[in-house]
């Protein structure tokens, strides 16, 4: 048996499973994010709070994200574009992804780098040609992986990880949005 | 019922080739048994399956207890008439005591062992083997409903031949072997078709000049246990490879199709307000399934070389990766007249609703170990991996019915 230490917890996750096979209804997690208007196109968004395992949970601590527009977009600037919070979502689901199937398999990390080019035709939400559509076109992922493994073993844990990502599935796949006034 | 029930020891429910081995077995073993059987011997390849079907294995590799295939053509690949034959065949070799249109319309626990109930009587027995197939019903997703009803719906268990369908588009669901080859009828009788592609199963027909089987078989592939496969739900949920049983042997993979002229969208995940939406994950399934099929590859490599065979076949060779498509549609206006069908080409499940003992998991799937369901004396034959990866096809069944049986005869011998 091999050391590697990728930091991924995998026995809990693996034990996790094992247990949630005969427990689906402590698999229902809710995420829950609460935003706040500033000014112009500038929100604050706070997330603590969220459901799992039968019960409220809670993060250590709260986190809080300033979303705004950039100088090209007339916006002061106060954060990053809330399209880009996509690209946040995906790099990160997808690293982790990769870090936990290579724990798995055996493989040790050294290095993990993602770029992620989310391609936008902005004519779509400017409302210049309703043909275009409001969201990416496409986005690309590219890894850079250094790790003890061949280039096809590589290929394979940026493949698994696709396919267990919660991120790639929202984005890949319709998802039914209810977006209501209380 | 009025009257005493026909007794015997064991009841074989279906007289396919998996209820037909058991009753191979259970004869050796002079066990009393009947075969019930709702239609006649062989039923689903009579009736369920469309014209041009052929089985995925080669004729060589048809081998069933104490038959083998003696025919001029061991390369080739029957027809659902030839394996309805050969079925027929092995029914009066074996001499099962098969009892046709007889329907089993209930089992149950009685007195220690089970009445089954049918369309003839009831029957108290000791045992039971459920050899009543794996693909009963076909498994179509929910949003079917949301369909516009303009388009036509078809499954592969009604589909006959192009000509049933109507002339325009027609969008198949799935890749497995099925989609992959009613795709490729469907596109030459001149529709055009768009494929939805889920995750599938991707293999050449020959590789190194031998039938991909003959490499499943020999490496031991096919010979992997259900005890000692890690993730065993999920290789009893894998589709069925790509492949289809020409007489050319050629391969019918996603790069065949697209070089035809078939259309590759992801997988169709949801209708709404009445367009197809598809899946942006499709370059990820054909990328993993390109991974499986050179990681397969090198495992046949290794073996023939390391069992001497390197002689008798053709030199290692790759596959070209599966071309993505340069503009991939994401979502399809099914009010368009684009298409005018659709062919559910997403898999099979079996039918238990005649069995009245506890013995499903919450998915209405069979629970069992190696064929020995969780009630004594309940045992199944011819599911996907039921002792061996090679449990569903043809000669897959002789080494899980011996076992099984022999399983059964030692319940029976201790429960007296």
């Amino acid at each position: 048996m091999t050391t590697v230490t990728n930091g991924v917890n995998v026995q809990a996750l693996l034990d996790a499973r094992e247990v949630l096979k005969g427990a689906p209804e402590a698999a229902q997690f809710t995420w829950r994010a609460s935003s706040t208007w500033r000014n112009g196109v500038h929100s604050t968004t706070r997330i603590q709070n969220y459901f799992g395992l039968g019960q409220e949970q809670s993060h250590k601590a709260e986190t809080v994200f300033d979303a705004d527009h950039p100088e090209t977009f007339a916006a002061p600037d106060n954060g990053i574009t809330p399209i880009e919070f996509l690209l946040v979502g995906l790099a990160s689901c997808l690293t982790a992804g990769v870090a936990s199937v290579a724990q798995n398999r055996g493989i040790q990390l050294r290095s993990v780098e993602a770029t992620v080019e989310g391609h936008h035709d902005i004519r779509g939400i400017l409302g210049v040609d309703s043909d275009v559509r409001n969201g990416f076109n496409d986005v690309k992922v590219t890894f850079t992986i250094d790790a003890d493994a061949s280039k096809q073993e590589i290929e394979a844990l940026v493949a698994q990880s696709q396919k267990r990502s919660a991120v790639f599935d929202a984005l890949t796949n319709p998802t039914d949005v209810t977006v209501e006034v209380a | 019922m009025s009257g005493a029930a026909e007794r015997t020891a064991v009841v074989v429910i279906g007289a396919g080739h998996a209820g037909l081995a058991a009753s191979h077995f259970l004869g050796a073993a002079s066990l009393d048994h009947v075969v019930l059987e709702r239609g006649e011997v062989a039923n689903s390849w009579r009736r369920e399956r469309w014209d041009s079907l052929r089985l995925l294995t080669p004729n060589w590799q048809n081998r069933l207890p104490g038959l083998r295939y003696d025919g001029p053509d061991p390369d080739g690949y029957a027809t659902a008439g030839e394996v309805a034959e050969l079925i027929e065949r092995f029914a009066k070799a074996c001499g099962a005591p098969v009892r046709t249109g007889t329907n089993v319309t209930s089992v149950r626990c009685a007195d220690g062992g089970y009445a089954v109930t049918t369309s003839d009587g009831e029957i108290a027995c000791r045992a039971v083997v459920i050899a009543s197939g794996a693909c009963n019903l076909p498994s179509v997703p929910r949003f079917s409903d949301a369909v516009p009803a303009g388009v036509e719906q078809c499954t592969p268990l009604r589909y006959r031949d192009p000509g049933q369908l109507p002339d325009g588009g027609v969008l198949v669901v799935g890749a497995s072997a099925t989609g992959v080859q009613l795709a490729a009828e469907l596109h030459r009788s001149g529709r055009p078709v768009t494929l939805s592609v889920g995750e599938h199963v991707r293999l050449p027909r020959t590789y190194r000049g031998r039938d991909v089987l003959w490499w499943m078989a020999g490496s031991g592939v096919w010979d992997q246990r259900w005890d000692e496969i890690e993730d065993l739900t999920r290789a009893r949920r894998l589709p069925s490879p790509q492949l289809t049983g020409t007489p050319d042997r050629a391969t019918l993979d996603l790069n065949a199709l697209t070089s035809m002229g078939v259309e590759l969208v992801g997988r169709w995940a949801a209708v709404r307000d009445g367009r197809a939406l598809f899946s942006g994950g499709l370059r990820n399934v054909l990328a993993l399934a390109d991974l499986k099929l050179e990681r397969l590859l090198g495992t046949f490599d290794e073996w023939a070389t390391a069992h001497g065979r390197d002689a008798d076949v053709g030199p290692p060779e790759r596959f070209a990766p599966t071309r993505v498509p340069p503009s991939q549609r994401l979502q399809l206006d099914l009010r368009g007249g684009e298409i005018r069908t659709v062919v559910w080409a997403t898999g099979f499940r079996p039918e238990y609703g005649w069995l009245d003992v506890p013995v499903l998991d919450a998915k209405g799937q069979l629970r069992h170990d190696g064929g020995v369901a969780g009630s004594p004396g309940l045992y199944a034959l011819g599911l996907p991996v039921l002792r061996r990866r090679k449990s569903t096809f043809i000669y897959g069944i002789e080494d899980d019915a011996r076992e099984v049986t022999d399983h059964l005869a030692r319940y029976l011998a201790a429960s007296r």
